[in-house]
């Protein structure tokens, strides 16, 4: 998920082009205070007139402790975006608000009930702790995401390469997510400078659970994709474990080796999960 | 009479040039003719020093006169002093209608506008224009149209005899008072002395400037005494920091370095990604990146370059160092450690311009290229490409190498984002014509890639290929959808400027922009 300051033509005219799965076009913090309403009318024409082709549009509004929120929705459910999400959220209640007026606005502008999607960002450590609650409080919402640089100066430290200030919000996070059926995206990595470090968060994200990233840079999408794409060998074992689970429960196999690797119907879902995600990248075109 | 581009060119043109129209890459291959020759007045026995005291004594002593032909090279690029600093003096000896037939101009070149204005300069060849006399040129300040040619074109025609140099002013680094003349050494050291080779061999008089006069006999010399008649020595020859640049532009553009790694999938999904392939690129911030992104390529498959064509930059030479590239053959270096590169490794040569990229002679290093990688202001969907007028139509560039080397290159990569601006880059039809799109094979693009359909075996070595192959009309397509149409920019019917092919047929004319 790319950010993008909704204000910049330049930025936000063709991401496409760097193929980022989705961009996030924002709203909030990117946009100083006296441009909000240039920002909105930006976005606006951006939502309606550019064809992203594909990439999903998400974009951040303001915080419900601001008077720009009612407003941001209204202009982000008459452009038609994908998505919103929802800058320091700390309870199921400031979802059910932003849903409400998200469904206000969808009926003023004659969009499909529930067509617009939620996201909540958890920047607080009373976010954190209310995860659960925000992750099963709107059919809307599709994902939460921690927003590290928040979330660190509530906790009164900062962010640091090792990631032992993130690492209890991450954990509860993914697994809260996961609980709740829902996605879960990882913090920026905002040091640009640093791809070496950057890959290893990645790595880790994807290791700890986690769905995707937040980025800031163009030149981070690549790094994400080829962590998050399986390898051609993951590929391989995800297609033999799915014919030979299927093949062996017709014959009443329960457990069985693929590959010098015990398998049973529990590794099912996950090479399911594979080669769905190979697909989605481009890399495998096979009949499972 | 229209080309084989579909270009109209004015017959008066062709009548007063004696020139014909382009037909093709390879129309005048293999056909014979008889080379230029100069006028030589020999030396007399006594080996006299050649120094002659200033720029005036040498012009008079070459009876400069009106309507002289003047060759001069472009190594010390924006740094050069050396056209000033004559034409300065031309100027002040009261003489008229000179052609300047230099390998390239820029922006330390303004000063000529001035001597334009007042009738000193008539016309203007070259292989590159830019800055205020690219203006002239547009707006028709020329008393002759200009003659635009490729850096190969450019020494055809000197050698063809198309341009005969009446006197050849080579600025060097370093020269002894015999005339031996290098380019390295000294304060203004410019690597290689290529582009000023065939003028030293094919002017009736050649005049050494240097600022470093160095003992005889200063060998190996890129221009030998058998050619030279004076040397003129000079406070300075050059600003040294604005002739070679020690700052290496490393891109951190994100859609430049996206185009340079479409660039070198491009040349490593190709079937003559092999062993011993060879390779030129440009300077820009894109073009460098793709010459790093080979790199582990080749380290995996264990393939190296067997020559690299020049210009020339630090990149390039640390994979010679590390064993990837055994040959460098450099027309023209970029950074100061190319140029001490030059100097201490026996694998990385100068060469002249003539073997460089010349199309009428026995044999030319760009024949045997494999990839090129180009820039482009336009591309229009026949592949043609425009490296010389601006969107405003005024003459703003250089062809410099581009038509020689997409002519021989087996596969010439053009790489351009799709829009600059409000500008669209891939379009209906190029504003000028500079490189047959017959001669170009991929276009890259941020938003796509386009083959030349011409080239059915590289349309089938990435048939299966994950890049984002597009066609030609697509990326247009894309293009003015986003920008729109471009309205079509207003010029006079007069000519402003010939473009000519490498081999000497008209592929173009510039008109004068409507004021």
């Amino acid at each position: 998920m790319l950010f993008l300051n909704a204000q910049k033509p330049s930025l936000i005219k063709d991401p496409y082009v760097y193929r980022p799965d989705s961009i996030m076009l924002d709203l909030e913090d990117a946009v100083a205070e006296n441009q909000k309403d240039a920002a909105r009318y930006s976005l606006f024409h951006a939502l309606r007139e550019i064809d992203y082709r594909g990439v999903e549009r998400v974009v951040r509004i303001n915080g419900l402790d601001t008077p720009y929120w009612r407003e941001d929705i209204r202009v982000c459910v008459a452009g038609g975006c994908d998505s919103i999400r929802i800058a320091k959220t700390e309870s199921a209640g400031d979802v059910i608000a932003v849903e409400r007026e998200v469904e206000k606005a969808e009926r003023e502008f004659g969009r499909e009930i529930g067509s617009t999607l939620l996201m909540a960002a958890i920047e607080s450590a009373r976010g954190v702790l209310n995860v659960l609650e925000i992750c099963e409080s709107s059919e809307r919402l599709f994902g939460v995401a921690l927003s590290g640089g928040d979330y660190t100066k509530d906790l009164q430290t900062k962010i640091s390469k090792t990631g032992i200030e993130l690492a209890g919000a991450r954990q509860l996070m993914v697994i809260t997510a996961r609980a709740a059926g829902v996605q879960c995206f990882d913090t920026v990595y905002t040091d640009l400078d640093d791809m070496d470090g950057f890959r290893a968060e990645v790595e880790m994200d994807k290791i700890m659970g986690f769905d995707g990233k937040s980025l800031i840079n163009p030149r981070q999408i690549a790094p994400v994709h080829e962590i998050y794409t399986p390898t051609a060998k993951e590929i391989v074992f995800a297609e033999k474990v799915v014919r030979e689970i299927e093949t062996k429960r017709a014959q009443g196999i329960g457990v069985f080796t693929v590959d010098g690797k015990m398998i049973d119907i529990a590794f099912y879902d996950g090479a399911r999960k594979t080669l769905a995600m190979a697909r989605a990248a481009g890399v495998y075109d096979g009949a499972l | 009479m229209r080309n084989s581009l579909g270009r109209e060119i004015p017959d008066e043109w062709l009548r007063k040039t004696g020139k014909e129209v382009y037909r093709g890459p390879s129309f005048r291959c293999e056909s014979s003719y008889r080379k230029a020759a100069p006028t030589v007045r020999s030396a007399r026995l006594d080996g006299h020093s050649k120094v002659v005291d200033s720029i005036r004594s040498v012009l008079e002593k070459c009876g400069v006169h009106d309507g002289m032909y003047f060759g001069f090279h472009h190594h010390f690029r924006d740094g050069d002093y050396v056209i000033n600093l004559v034409m300065k003096e031309v100027a002040a000896m009261g003489v008229r209608d000179i052609t300047i037939c230099a390998s390239s101009m820029g922006t330390a070149h303004d000063y000529i506008d001035e001597l334009i204005e007042q009738g000193v300069v008539s016309s203007i060849q070259s292989s590159g224009v830019r800055g205020r006399i690219g203006e002239a040129i547009s707006y028709g300040k020329l008393k002759r149209p200009a003659v635009i040619r490729s850096h190969g074109g450019r020494v055809r025609a000197i050698e063809e005899g198309d341009i005969h140099l009446d006197i050849a002013f080579v600025g060097a680094p370093t020269c002894d008072e015999y005339g031996n003349a290098r380019p390295v050494g000294g304060k203004s050291d410019c690597g290689v002395l290529s582009y000023s080779m065939a003028d030293a061999r094919y002017a009736d008089k050649v005049v050494v400037l240097t600022d470093c006069l160095v003992l005889f006999p200063n060998v190996p010399a890129s221009i030998s005494m058998t050619d030279v008649d004076y040397v003129c020595v000079v406070d300075e020859i050059g600003d040294p920091k604005k002739i070679v640049s020690n700052v290496i532009r490393e891109t951190k553009d994100v859609r430049e370095l996206m185009m340079a790694d479409y660039c070198a999938r491009i040349i490593t999904e190709s079937p003559y990604f092999r062993d011993g392939f060879s390779f030129q690129t440009g300077g820009g911030g894109a073009a460098l990146a793709v010459t790093k992104l080979l790199r582990r390529p080749m380290e995996e498959s264990g393939v190296s370059i067997g020559f690299a064509i020049g210009g020339i930059m630090k990149a390039m030479c640390d994979m010679m160092d590390d064993g990837l590239v055994k040959k460098i053959v450099d027309a023209q270096v970029f950074d100061s450690f190319a140029i001490e590169h030059i100097k201490r490794n026996p694998n990385h040569v100068e060469i002249s311009t003539s073997e460089y990229a010349n199309p009428m002679n026995k044999g030319a290093y760009v024949n045997r290229l494999d990839f090129v990688i180009l820039g482009a202001l336009e591309v229009d969907v026949d592949f043609n490409v425009n490296v010389i007028t601006g969107s405003d139509g005024i003459v703003r560039g250089a062809p410099g190498g581009h038509p020689d080397t997409a002519a021989g290159a087996r596969c010439s990569i053009i790489v351009a984002p799709l829009i600059r601006g409000r500008i669209p880059t891939v379009c209906d039809r190029v504003l000028t014509v500079t490189t047959p799109g017959e001669t170009v094979d991929v276009v890259v693009t941020d938003y796509g890639i386009a083959i030349n359909p011409r080239r059915a075996d590289l349309l089938e070595a990435y048939k299966y290929s994950r890049l984002p192959i597009m066609t030609i009309e697509e990326l247009r397509d894309i293009a003015y959808g986003i920008t729109g149409r471009p309205d079509p920019i207003p010029f006079e019917d007069e000519v402003v400027a010939l473009v000519e092919y490498r081999d000497g047929t008209i592929l173009d004319v510039i008109r004068k922009i409507k004021e």
